[in-house]
């Protein structure tokens, strides 16, 4: 199991930021996504995270909505999610779960952190998790050894970063932009603005994602960022394939292009 | 006395006494409920929000501009009407029904509307969004949008768009644009999420203006007191014209905005029993209902801990109702908590049950109620019947039943 700490080590040591990868579990099949990320790592993702498809996503774009659609018309479950966890964490990535806080709610926030350790998970990233509302998840998260991601976006202002900051151990989530997941034309202009008021609150790294896409902007975030997280980008790949073989191809050659960009 | 003069709401009007303890906390909670599970992006905009409404509660400038519109545009206060030939369907008992149907645009939601517009322009803001179901509040924020000349965009479910489709008319005459939504259940519920990415991206200039007191804080609190003025005034009322308070008070509750703008005011007359009626659509066990309170668990949607329809695994469970503005599978944190505290009594009411007491109002009263309403009537039928002929029942008709002839011509064959 590859830790968090180890990858943002192995990156400084090669002087470039780390590239993480969003799918959503049971997307574009459920072994279709183990298929999609493992070919993302082997193109060079440093860090997956697996989305836990959410019947109300409401920080989400069109892209994700709809892949959390089919995933969740497919039958994705819970199970099936740490199924998708265990299969990515073997590719040697370090394999997180991004979801809306009511699964983790309803399912039970010790037994969510204790199954996601058990199945190789590293961590958790809770978009709509506060830091007034983390403090049962934080307990458990720590009892079972793994690290909690939380987000900060242009719009909060420094007390609010250092408040959120202290929630995570693994890196900080950077929003480049007002506005829900996808990919855009440019990345946000907010965003090193955002990253350099972040590190000046923590130590932890800080990863910059929302309208990252291709390896331009992967480069252009790298200079400043610890990590880029690109999301929409891959699923827009696996949408637009007329099959699940093509679709793998145009994923690893985005990864491809997107680890070149973060090593330029 | 002219609609101008007479007494300026006071601050305890719109945000009661805080001595009842029905307060939120600082984060928002009514006990275990409530709070605020928002992207990040959102909260400064929620801070800010909630610390204009804090000046603006005491202020003395917003509290006369509020009661002003309410009287001169809203047409408030509203009447309270006796309804004897309807309630000899109920045991006898006197019902009385609190007339929001007579405000302007139809519905209670007026109320909150012009609030929640008035704080727009103090906050500075010139754009609102807004979700809406059965399309009253979408009516409401767009009238009110264009009575302040502010840009407006309603989010409305595809499915509730067809069902209400002469308040799509209506708003678009009124200016607004109104957005389909065709994810999800194409139901409010999809609106509501439309709306907070709306929101996240158009934050600077934007406000959402909230149509229920569900969702992240300060909204439960906010929509809340904008609608408390229901209860304010059917609480003196009752009291002018039985000299007693009454002994019940009714209202429909989807996401709950009418019953707690009714219940409010008499939380502390402990004498006061309070019902919630939810709709129970095709019944309860059926899986087609929007019984959350009595069928759902604990969970979070909307940025807010409260009952929600959601399987086993947190998914959000689609209801079902023939009205929809109770077609909604979460409910505002406060409902949550007095259902929990056991100060207000929840139970379902059938499509049928409501359509019943929708045609009994129209044929015994001349009253023609909005089928949301119409669960609150249901509800005071059976509790008029258990209570007995001395009982004294206040039923908020929260809004009139135009928007639903085409609903109600299919269901009866009109």
């Amino acid at each position: 199991m590859t830790t968090l700490h180890a990858v943002f080590d192995k990156a400084r040591a090669e002087d470039r930021a780390a590239l993480v990868g969003y799918l959503p579990a049971g997307f574009p099949t459920k072994d279709g996504a183990v298929a999609a990320a493992t070919a993302m790592v082997e193109a060079g993702c440093d860090v997956i995270e697996i989305g836990l498809p959410y019947s109300d996503p409401l920080m989400d774009g069109p892209t994700i909505q709809d892949a959390v659609h089919r995933s969740l018309t497919n039958g994705t479950r819970i199970a099936d999610v740490l199924r998708t966890v265990e299969g990515v964490a073997k590719s040697g990535a370090a394999t997180l779960v991004m979801t809306y806080w009511n699964p983790i709610d309803r399912y039970g926030a010790e037994r969510f952190a204790r199954d996601l350790a058990s199945a190789g998970g590293v961590g958790t990233i809770t978009p709509d998790l506060t830091p007034e509302e983390s403090e049962p998840w934080l307990a458990a998260s720590k009892e079972a050894g793994i690290d909690t991601v939380f987000l900060v976006a242009p719009s909060s202002p420094d007390e609010r970063i250092a408040r959120v900051a202290a929630c995570c151990t693994g890196f900080v989530y950077a929003a480049s932009l007002m506005g829900v997941t996808g990919a855009r034309e440019t990345v946000g202009s907010a965003a090193e603005g955002l990253v350099k008021r972040t590190k000046a609150n923590t130590p932890l790294p800080v990863c910059v994602g929302l309208g990252v896409g291709n390896g331009a902007q992967a480069a252009e975030v790298a200079a400043y960022a610890d990590g880029v997280i690109v999301g929409s980008a891959f699923i827009r790949r696996l949408l637009d394939a007329p099959d699940e073989k093509s679709g793998l191809v145009a994923v690893r050659e985005l990864a491809s292009e997107l680890a070149r960009g973060v090593r330029r | 006395m002219t609609a101008t003069e007479g007494t300026i709401l006071t601050s305890a009007d719109l945000a009661g006494n805080g001595v009842h303890g029905n307060d939120p906390d600082v984060h928002g909670k009514f006990g275990r409920f409530g709070g605020r599970y928002v992207p990040e992006a959102l909260i400064p905009a929620l801070d800010e929000v909630a610390a204009e409404y804090e000046k603006a509660k005491t202020d003395l400038g917003f509290l006369r501009e509020f009661d002003h519109l309410l009287r001169t545009y809203a047409g408030r206060p509203t009447t309270l009407t006796e309804v004897q030939r309807f309630a000899e369907h109920a045991g006898g008992a006197r019902i009385l029904l609190k007339r929001e149907d007579l405000t302007h645009t139809g519905a209670h939601k007026i109320n909150n509307v012009l609030g929640q517009a008035l704080l727009t322009k103090r906050l500075g803001k010139r754009r609102v969004i807004a979700e809406t179901g059965a399309g009253q509040h979408g009516v409401a924020t767009a009238t009110a949008a264009a009575l302040m000349g502010l840009e407006c965009v309603i989010y409305m479910g595809a499915v509730d768009c067809e069902r209400q489709a002469l308040n799509v008319a209506r708003m678009k005459l009124l200016g607004a644009t109104v957005v389909p939504v065709t994810n999800g259940s194409q139901t409010l519920k999809d609106a509501i999420n439309e709306a907070f990415r709306d929101w996240v991206t158009n934050v600077d200039h934007t406000h959402y203006l909230f149509g229920t007191v569900a969702g992240p804080h300060p909204f439960p609190e906010i929509v809340r007191d904008f609608a408390r003025i229901i209860g304010v005034e059917a609480r003196r009322q009752v009291l002018e014209l039985t000299g007693a308070l009454p002994d019940a008070v009714c209202a429909a509750v989807g996401g709950g905005s009418n019953a707690i703008g009714v219940f409010h005011a008499f939380i502390e007359d402990e004498g006061v029993r309070l019902y919630g009626y939810e709709a129970g659509g095709r019944g309860a066990g059926t899986g087609e209902h929007a019984l959350t309170l009595t069928e759902g668990s604990v969970g979070v949607l909307h940025g807010a801990r409260t009952y929600v329809l959601q399987d086993e695994e947190g998914q959000t469970i689609e209801s079902h109702s023939i009205s929809a503005g109770l077609d909604y599978p979460g409910v505002g944190p406060e409902h949550a908590w007095l259902k929990d505290t056991g100060r207000a009594t929840y139970e379902g009411v059938t499509d049928e049950e409501a359509m019943e007491a929708f045609a009994l109002l129209a044929r015994t009263e001349g009253i023609i109620p909005a089928i949301e309403s119409s669960h609150a009537l249901a509800g005071a039928l059976r509790l008029g019947r258990e209570l007995g002929p001395d009982a004294v029942i206040l039923v908020n008709l929260s809004g009139r039943g135009d928007k639903d002839m085409g609903t109600a011509m299919k269901y009866f064959n009109l």
